[in-house]
């Protein structure tokens, strides 16, 4: 005899338990520290942050080891911590030309004022497996070289080189919108359609990084030809300022790393204006380049309808890039297929056999006689 | 009578150690802040205004995943006050996973009484079905909504179906039913049947069958929908016209059974197919649980007759 289905209560519980265990592994192995990941799992921590609009590397490195390592999960984790977090105010608008940089390089110009400056990049290393990580070696050497530290912080050192295009006039120039309004908070209001640009960062910037690469890839393969140049891609720290209402004027509350790219676009021209060339934007947390550069991509395709260009290919529809870049949407929606789907599955099932012993049943379904139908 | 959990077993005690309970001061009743609460409130109210229209309001990131009810839980913790008596079913059972997981939140942030007996809850959460039992006017319905607009899968555009929501266009709507007619002999759509709300909305009621489609018709009780991932709430108020869309040749229709459910005799309820072997042996039974129980009950005390005395919902 059939009983119905009882105990979901139970299973929770003890599924947690499991994945306690899971989670931890064999307990003679030492436990992860949330300063080991966060110091040795950095960019990992620098994904977690952007995506999951937090910046707080103590926080994403809890998620990380919470969600066992899985990104994904790790940035709900922060996007749920964050969604009761007060707002206490907007930030003044980051001034990127004073960062302190760690890493910039331009694919434009061989040299200009500020230098090439590799920095740590994965960019010309040979895959190889190094073995000595398995022994736990500790790097040969560190730098530390005063005038490379003496370069870093000069602040004016390193223009960036959109600046430099822009006294030509040969780029386009946005102008900075009067009174510096309080921007759309994608977070506190649903997008609608249209979405300005800079919801469409915002957007971008929480988004998840394996579909903004496979979008900014398809760019690249004539799905919305783009014909871009890396002007410029920075690395470094910058200042975070802010007025609070009862002093009036700006302070300091402490630095921010960045990753910032700053795409060149060719551009033809039309009847209003000259051809030049146009701009797509990058920004994250940390370091993270390959999402800063993707976004940029993206950034200069969503552009397609504003600068006249047709729109033909997904990553140059603003409705479904933003609908669907979203991880957390993304991965609950794909994942709620696992839940429970009787009733749903009970009409279809109804509807299948009703189907298939209806005379006006398609040649497709007609397979074999309807001697199989419950009835 | 109500299934008031105060006493923990000691799994649960452990698991609550686990997830150490000093967590759940660090949050306000119902865990959304309450401005958070009253924007939610605010977006309810223009639904109620509005029937069938589906509101944009700035959903939140809450601590379970988009797609697994988030709509709902945040229309319910904007909803649910001290006095409360919450009921939560999922495919219309209170003992589905995700139904178990979604009490345990609110029981966790707000310690409201928690009952599975559908007249005994004020508010009643849902995924997948309504209630066998006709609803109160004091009581009010939270559907969790997994795709607001009812023309998504005919035009994935949201600038597109707004404007033909905002010129009543349900043109689209009527071309896919009468294709399914003209392709298998009838309307080939089981679930989150459209419906026309107040004479002048489409809607999507949500995956409910459409067995319970003629329920939401002149409802005494205030049903809320929530979508969470897609930024939506829309009402349906107490007392309002929700017609099942059709012709008049091709009439709305209702799914019925040959067989009564196993458990209870119900031949009025929603029933379930549940596979007993691997030779195609089947029983059918109530999918909506509590429903089955009472029916059970009442067989038991009425000197063992078999008749169901379910109520008729057409």
């Amino acid at each position: 005899m059939y009983v119905a289905v009882k105990g979901g209560e139970q299973a929770i519980l003890s599924s947690y338990q499991l994945l306690d265990q899971q989670r931890r592994g064999d307990p003679s192995v030492p436990e992860l520290s949330i300063v080991q990941i966060r110091q040795q799992m950095k960019l990992a921590v620098d994904r977690v942050m952007t995506e999951g609009s937090v910046f707080d590397p103590e926080l994403a490195a809890l998620a990380i080891k919470q969600a066992c390592g899985d990104l994904v999960e790790a940035i709900f984790l922060l996007r749920a911590y964050r969604a009761t977090l007060p707002r206490l105010g907007s930030t003044q608008p980051l001034d990127t030309s004073k960062m302190v940089l760690d890493r910039r390089i331009s694919a434009t110009f061989k040299d200009l004022p500020g230098g090439q400056v590799l920095g740590p990049t994965y960019d010309y290393t040979q895959r190889l497996l190094d073995f000595s990580l398995l022994a736990m070696s500790e790097p040969s050497s560190t730098i530390d070289d005063p005038n490379l530290r003496a370069q870093r912080e000069d602040e004016n050192f390193s223009p960036r080189v959109i600046d430099l295009l822009n006294r030509e006039g040969l780029i386009e120039t946005h102008q900075a919108t009067q009174n510096d309004p309080t921007p759309f908070d994608l977070t506190r209001q649903p997008v609608r359609f249209p979405a300005d640009r800079s919801t469409r960062l915002q957007n971008l910037a929480r988004g998840d990084e394996g579909f903004l690469l496979a979008m900014a890839y398809s760019t690249q393969r004539g799905y919305a030809n783009s014909h871009p140049f890396v002007g410029e891609i920075r690395l470094g720290s910058v200042e975070i300022a802010l007025i609070p209402e009862e002093l009036g004027f700006a302070i300091s509350i402490g630095d921010i790393e960045i990753t910032e790219c700053q795409m060149i676009n060719q551009f033809a021209g039309s009847k209003t204006e000259p051809p030049q060339f146009t701009r797509g934007y990058g920004l994250a947390f940390g370091h993270s380049e390959r999402k800063a550069m993707a976004m940029s991509l993206v950034d200069r395709a969503l552009r397609a309808a504003e600068l006249g260009e047709l729109v033909q290919s997904p990553a140059q529809m603003p409705e479904f890039v933003l609908s669907h870049s979203d991880s957390l949407e993304a991965s609950g929606f794909v994942q709620h297929l696992k839940l429970p789907h009787y009733v749903d599955f009970q009409s279809e099932l109804e509807l299948v056999r009703k189907m298939r012993a209806s005379p006006l049943q398609t040649p497709t379904l007609n397979d074999e006689s309807g001697d199989e139908h419950a009835e | 009578m109500l299934n008031k959990s105060k006493t923990s077993t000691p799994l649960e005690k452990l698991v609550d150690s686990h997830e150490n309970q000093a967590v759940d001061q660090h949050f306000n009743f119902a865990y959304l802040d309450e401005r958070t609460k009253r924007m939610i409130r605010r977006a309810i109210l223009k639904a109620v205004a509005i029937p069938g229209y589906q509101v944009p309001f700035g959903s939140r990131e809450m601590p379970l995943p988009y797609g697994w009810g988030t709509g709902g839980i945040q229309v319910t913790a904007s909803v649910i006050g001290p006095s409360d008596v919450l009921k939560v079913i999922d495919q219309g059972s209170d003992d589905t996973v995700n139904a178990v997981n979604i009490r345990r939140f609110f029981q966790r942030t707000t310690n409201v009484e928690i009952t599975t007996q559908t007249q005994a809850a004020t508010l009643i959460q849902t995924r997948h079905r309504i209630p066998e039992m006709a609803l109160t006017e004091d009581q009010i319905i939270i559907y969790q909504v997994p795709v607001p607009e009812p023309m998504q899968r005919l035009e994935p555009r949201e600038r597109e179906t707004r404007s033909l929501h905002g010129l009543a266009e349900y043109g689209l709507m009527h071309v896919k039913l009468y294709e399914d007619i003209a392709r298998y002999g009838h309307i080939a759509t089981t679930y989150d049947y459209p419906v026309l709300v107040n004479h002048r909305y489409v809607m999507a009621p949500s995956p409910i069958p459409k067995f319970d489609n003629p329920k939401m018709h002149m409802n005494p009780a205030l049903q809320l929908f929530g979508a969470g991932r897609e930024k939506r709430i829309y009402a349906v108020p107490p007392y309002t016209a929700v017609e099942s869309l059709g012709f008049e040749d091709y009439p709305f229709e209702i799914q019925r059974w040959d067989a009564p459910c196993e458990l209870c005799g119900s031949r009025d309820s929603f029933l379930d197919e549940v596979i007993t072997n691997d030779q195609g042996g089947r029983i059918f039974v109530c999918s909506d649980s509590d429903y089955c129980e009472s029916q059970q009950n009442d067989a038991e005390s009425s000197s063992g007759s078999t008749t169901p005395s379910g109520l008729k919902h057409d």
